[in-house]
């Protein structure tokens, strides 16, 4: 039970990690909801349904309880350093209230230091447009290597340190 | 047949179409485990973890000897971008995983499979076809990972994508305010193998903006860059995987 308690948080805390990467907050407020399966957790850059998340208007859903037994001792909770292949990631998360109100980035790897200014001269062999969503079946996505996985391993040590 | 596993901290997932699929995917998984063995700078007990800890290059295996040259040439043909040394130690991670989906797709295909589709953690290799079907590729919306921007229609061909995990700041020109000043959020790279696309994706992605020039220079290699003001600049034989919407 407990294990399937801890799954499931730390499947609803992987989703709002994507509003994290979409929002480029630091932190946010997560409301315990429904239990969910916790097979759900592997996300990540695996093929994904291209349905338009229906998230974004539930970010700040704030502390709106419907558990009523504290899962977790209230404090602050450091992860373990996790592999992500291209680098490391390292979560803390937040308990207040038996609850998890915030989980951070300590490490996280970001291999993009360059920008530079777009070259205002049209290339006459590249184009150029404006991103659209698409909603479309694939068999499979490509993207930036994602490191959900060790977001899910760091999370998961700090949720074990605080068991209540 | 389908399985996702996770190996060197990625999900891997294979599809192969056919009948012998299911030994197919375990011996393809396990050599994606021996290759993490191996590779795996966060294995104490790796071969690239004792070659940092000066192993003699008299005891690398050939294996090892012959991809940090895969490495060296790769860093000549991108003019120096693509660098596996860091720090004084080699961390190959930037070529072997394209690599190693490489080497599946080829053991793949001297097994006789015809129709799979190999991807680790973004990166992908197809062959064939599924059932009756093409292969179908989508790219990610590096600003809302839950949503594809393009879908590309791909049969024999290496797809990689190359971008920030968290997206770094904006920067403020103090000199030019009103700049468009533009960061890659990623770019995504077709080429006939997924050694080729992931290689030069990387390196290309490092050359920040100008890395799509480096893209269209390059025989072989179609690219799609996005960037942070939300427009995608792309090769032009790149439109012909474009699927309509």
């Amino acid at each position: 039970m407990r294990k399937y308690v801890i799954g499931s948080a730390i499947t609803l805390v992987f989703l709002a990690y994507s509003m994290i990467l979409r929002n480029q907050h630091s932190g946010l407020v997560i409301a315990p909801a429904s239990p969910s399966k916790s097979s759900s957790v592997s996300g990540g850059s695996s093929s994904q349904s291209s349905k338009t998340s229906s998230s974004t208007t539930s970010t700040s859903s704030t502390s709106s309880s419907s558990t009523s037994t504290a899962l977790y001792k209230d404090g602050t909770y450091t992860g373990n350093v996790e592999n992500a292949f291209y680098g490391n990631v390292q979560v803390s998360a937040t308990i207040s209230g038996g609850k998890i109100t915030s989980v951070n980035f300590l490490q996280a790897p970001n291999d993009n230091p360059n920008s530079v200014y777009i070259n205002q001269q049209a290339d006459p062999y590249l184009k150029q447009e404006a991103i659209q969503s698409q909603n479309a079946h694939v068999s499979g996505v490509t993207g930036a290597t994602f490191t959900s996985q060790a977001f899910i391993q760091s999370l998961s040590s700090a949720l074990s340190q605080a068991k209540a | 047949m389908q399985q996702t596993q996770i190996i060197m901290g990625m999900p891997i997932t294979i599809t192969i179409i056919g009948a012998r699929a299911r030994s197919l995917l375990n011996s393809s998984f396990a050599y994606f485990r021996r290759v993490d063995d191996r590779y795996s700078t966060y294995k104490s007990d790796s071969e690239i973890s004792q070659i940092n800890k000066g192993l003699p290059k008299s005891k690398w295996s050939n294996e090892m000897k012959r991809t940090l040259e895969l490495c060296e040439e790769t860093k000549a043909l991108t003019k120096g971008y693509f660098d596996i040394e860091h720090n004084g130690k080699l961390d190959p991670s930037g070529l072997v995983k394209g690599w190693a989906i490489n080497n599946v797709a080829t053991m793949l295909l001297g097994q006789n499979a015809h129709d799979f589709y190999v991807e680790a953690g973004g990166d992908i290799q197809v062959h064939g076809k599924n059932g009756g079907d093409p292969w179908t590729v989508g790219i990610r919306n590096p600003f809302n990972t839950q949503e594809i921007i393009k879908k590309l229609i791909v049969s024999t061909e290496g797809i990689a994508t190359s971008g920030t995990y968290i997206r770094g700041q904006h920067i403020y020109n103090p000199h030019d305010p009103e700049a468009d000043l533009t960061t890659v959020e990623s770019l995504t790279v077709i080429a006939k193998n997924i050694y080729e696309a992931d290689r030069f994706a990387t390196a290309a992605f490092a050359m920040g903006i100008r890395g799509i020039e480096f893209i269209k220079e390059t025989p072989g290699l179609e690219g799609y860059m996005i960037t942070s003001n939300g427009m995608a600049t792309y090769t032009d034989g790149f439109e012909r995987y474009v699927a309509n919407a």
